[in-house]
């Protein structure tokens, strides 16, 4: 495996329209499937300690199951409060079945 | 008197956006946001969470970095009230002795804490939270091992019972109803919500009656209707707010429990609005007038409204929503409706989702710890959906799939 790039989930675990958390060391990461694509934000909403993939995606907008901020998925971005600061956001590959996404 | 200057009156978080909102529509004139506080614009949910723990520093509530306002030529005139409006000379007149001419005029002067009446009142063991002054007094006061009293089992009081439980203080809760958040929440979930404080060591007393608070040598005694009495260190009371509406009646504008607006914040004077926990709006989704204390209502109203003064027409009609955070659950609230003859219930003990209908008709919804049900239910409550109730109930069928049929 390349240097950089970690195991997260299997693509069959994944249901379109949807995401799920996992965990990389500490780092706590959410995987989506939207229109067949893969992406990868980091999970801890940057507003309050919560999971984005316990929140609800339309669209492809995550928005934080505690007080309702959103990020575009794609691109992490705060769309308004109460978020102001953008999600990270992770390349994603996949092999096989395997979802491998690169940090830092 | 000929200004095409625009004077917002508050300058809290509902002041704070309806100027930025201004600036966002392309309004180009003088905006004037005159505050009694001496803080620039900020949000109160904080107040009595991060804020009160010390898990934030006040700045951090602030919606916009100090020097925002005067990049986007924003004058805040800070610790200055506003004394009279006078409609006629389109003019308002300071505290400070100053006047501002206006083009037009938003009154976002929110709410004041209701006060307690009965004797004792005047302890200086007694705080209300309302503001980042009341915030700093009430942290400083809450030392580890501190007898806190809570007057009032609402969102405010629960809020700081469960952040004075995290500063080590010993915490009792005083409330007049069977149970806590009646006017948020049914029966059912304020019960739930008792067994959450208690199983924090919060000794709560419901159905009970402030008679006096006594202060002794060794702190307070709050006396009790039964003749029997709480000891405490620091009282808080939360019991509500009353909208600062003196500066509009005394106008001459209409108020009743908030300044009676429309659904695009208009008075029955064309240059002037009402925006925040001060207004009472008609709102389409609730088919009648209604004050609302929120932060989505602070957050996103003035920016409807800023579109009207700048020449749009965007009704403010989200469905009204709040949160609240107690310990590690989270709340939230839905609509608001005078009736409701059916709950549904989705969901375990820890986390749940309740659906309201009246006659059918989803009006309503709460979640405990299942925040991403939300969306879905506030696109049901807009839409006014007749879902079939067999399939509202079975937790197998998504509710965003429910919603996307109505």
């Amino acid at each position: 495996m390349a240097e950089g790039w970690h195991k997260v989930v299997r693509k069959s675990e994944l249901a379109e329209g949807e995401m799920v958390g996992a965990s990389v060391g500490d780092k706590q990461i959410a995987v989506y499937l939207i229109g067949g694509e893969l992406y990868a934000t980091d999970n801890i909403c940057t507003h309050a300690y919560a999971c984005l993939s316990d929140g609800y995606l339309e669209d492809g907008i995550i928005e934080c199951p505690l007080h309702a901020g959103r990020f575009e998925v794609k691109t992490g971005k705060a769309l308004g409060a109460p978020v102001t600061k953008d999600i990270a956001v992770f390349p994603v590959k996949l092999e096989g079945d395997d979802v491998l996404v690169k940090l830092d | 008197m000929g200004s095409d200057a625009i004077v917002i009156v508050g300058a809290g978080h509902a002041g704070g956006r309806m100027a930025e909102a201004l600036r966002a529509a392309g309004v180009a004139a003088p905006i004037h946001l005159v505050g009694a506080e001496r803080h620039p614009p900020y949000e109160r949910p904080p107040l009595s969470k991060d804020l009160l723990t010390g898990k934030v520093a006040p700045e951090q509530t602030f919606i916009q970095p100090a020097g925002y306002w005067a990049e986007h030529a924003i004058t805040l005139h800070l610790g200055v009230r506003a004394e009279a409006v006078d409609r006629a000379a389109r003019q308002v007149r300071l505290s400070d002795g100053g006047t501002l001419d206006y083009g037009v005029l938003v009154l976002a002067t929110g709410g004041r804490p209701r006060r307690l009446t009965l004797p004792g009142a005047d302890s200086p063991r007694l705080h209300y939270l309302r503001d980042i002054e009341d915030t700093k007094a009430l942290q400083a006061a809450l030392r580890p091992g501190a007898r806190l009293a809570v007057i009032g089992a609402g969102v405010i009081g629960l809020e700081v019972a469960a952040s004075a439980r995290s500063l080590g203080a010993s915490v009792s809760v005083l409330e007049m109803a069977p149970m806590p958040l009646g006017r948020v929440v049914e029966p059912a979930v304020g019960a739930w919500f008792l067994a959450l404080h208690r199983g924090h060591g919060v000794d709560m007393r419901m159905g009970v009656q402030l008679r006096a608070i006594h202060d002794t040598p060794s702190g307070a005694r709050l006396e009790l209707a039964d003749g029997t009495g709480v000891e405490a260190d620091v009282i808080v009371a939360g019991i509500g707010i009353q909208p600062n509406t003196e500066l509009a009646a005394a106008a001459g504008l209409e108020v009743e429990d908030g300044i009676v607006v429309d659904d695009c914040g208009r008075t029955a004077d064309p240059a002037i609005f009402a925006v925040g926990d001060v207004a009472r709006g008609f709102h389409r989704v609730l088919g009648r007038h209604q004050r609302l204390e929120s932060w989505r209502c602070a957050e996103n109203q003035p920016r409807a409204v800023a579109q009207v003064i700048a020449g749009g027409a965007a009704p403010y009609d989200e469905v009204p929503w709040m949160w609240s955070d107690q310990y590690d659950v989270n709340l939230q609230v839905a609509g608001m409706p005078r009736a409701v003859d059916r709950t549904l219930r989705r969901g375990g003990d820890d986390r749940f989702t309740l659906i309201q209908l009246h006659d059918g008709v989803v009006v309503g919804g709460v979640t405990v710890n299942q925040g991403r049900d939300m969306r879905p239910l506030q696109q049901l409550i807009a839409k006014a959906a007749r879902p079939d109730p067999a399939r509202l109930a079975d937790p197998a069928v998504p509710l965003a799939q429910l919603a996307k049929g109505a």
